[in-house]
């Protein structure tokens, strides 16, 4: 990655395992990004590793044929690295709590050129960590919740944004 | 597609056992660099019985859920107009290699709008204990005819 493109002066946590537990976060705090040049290769490869063998990954024929632009790379290859800076940035993946996208716009993966994915991770939302609570006349009791973060992911490709409500929760305090 | 397919729960799967190469392999597939998902020493200093798997590896045993939803008779689901709409996950713990893991598909809802179907299906992943893992969830929009 180059610095010009994560935007270093927002970039203020930017580095593996840089989340320690005493860290103090803000709303907007960009905390991670990566760019990843990916190309037909990283294409067989996701088949290969996850199953997913849609020739419309790996055929320009066939992607043709369906009336695709050419070939696409798996939307679950974006959503799968789209997550790895905020996991190096944690240092431990399972923080991570719970993790959604929409699959808004496709990548079309060139022959030779390839495509670049633009990566940029920002604090959302925090959540404190909240005691257990007894019911109530109006309320069911409710189970102690550690303190969370919602981190929201930027997935850019060409300038146009390729996932929407990009959003992980990952738990704010270490094992 | 089949409205009456809202609620429907789906057979266990045949249980999936988690390898540790397989783990690896997926990993770098999705440009995973973080040692607790490759280097067994790192993941047990990190608390964990073995390398831990991406967040999205729950996709791969969630995959023979889907299957049996696209291919149950009445569904009415055409595989050629199926487009990826939404996916999420949901942890109670990371799947770690080792972990030998059933999933259960339950069909949350079917909506249809301007002419395409949407058909949103959780599949809930648990252990050998019978404990949760994660949930995954697609919502699969079938298009419909132009």
């Amino acid at each position: 990655m180059t610095a010009a493109e994560l935007n270093p002066a927002a970039a203020t946590n930017v580095g593996p395992g840089n989340l320690t537990d005493d860290a103090v976060l803000a709303v907007g705090d960009v905390v991670a990004g990566a760019v990843f040049p990916i190309t037909r290769d990283s294409l067989v490869r996701y088949a290969g590793a996850s199953g997913d063998f849609n020739a419309i990954h790996y055929r320009d024929d066939v992607a043709a044929a369906v009336g695709l632009p050419g070939v696409l790379a798996h939307g679950m290859l974006t959503m799968g690295l789209a997550v790895q800076p905020v996991i190096d940035w944690l240092g431990d993946p399972g923080r991570v709590l719970d993790y959604q996208v929409r699959f808004t716009r496709p990548v079309v993966v060139d022959p030779v050129e390839g495509a670049k994915l633009i990566v940029s991770a920002k604090v959302g939302k925090i959540t404190p960590e909240a005691d257990a609570a007894p019911a109530t006349a109006d309320a069911p009791a409710t189970a102690a919740t550690p303190a969370t973060a919602r981190i929201d992911l930027t997935v850019t490709y060409n300038g146009d944004t390729v996932l929407g409500k990009a959003q992980v929760v990952i738990a704010l305090a270490g094992r | 597609m089949n409205p009456e397919l809202v609620g429907r729960v789906f057979d266990a799967t045949t249980p999936y056992l988690v390898g540790r190469e397989k783990v690896r392999e997926f990993a770098r597939a999705v440009f995973a660099t973080n040692p607790v998902n490759l280097d067994v020493d790192a993941a047990r200093a990190a608390g964990y019985a073995d390398i831990v798997a991406p967040p999205s590896f729950a996709v791969v045993v969630q995959e023979q859920t889907l299957a049996q939803l696209l291919s149950e008779p009445d569904a009415g689901i055409d595989f050629s107009r199926v487009v990826h709409g939404e996916q999420r996950f949901s942890f109670t713990r990371p799947i770690v290699a080792g972990d030998l893991l059933t999933a259960v598909l339950t069909v949350a809802s079917v909506k249809t709008l301007a002419g395409n179907s949407m058909v949103t299906a959780l599949s809930d992943i648990t252990d050998s204990d019978g404990r949760h893992v994660v949930t995954a969830s697609s919502t699969l929009v079938v298009r419909g005819d132009a």
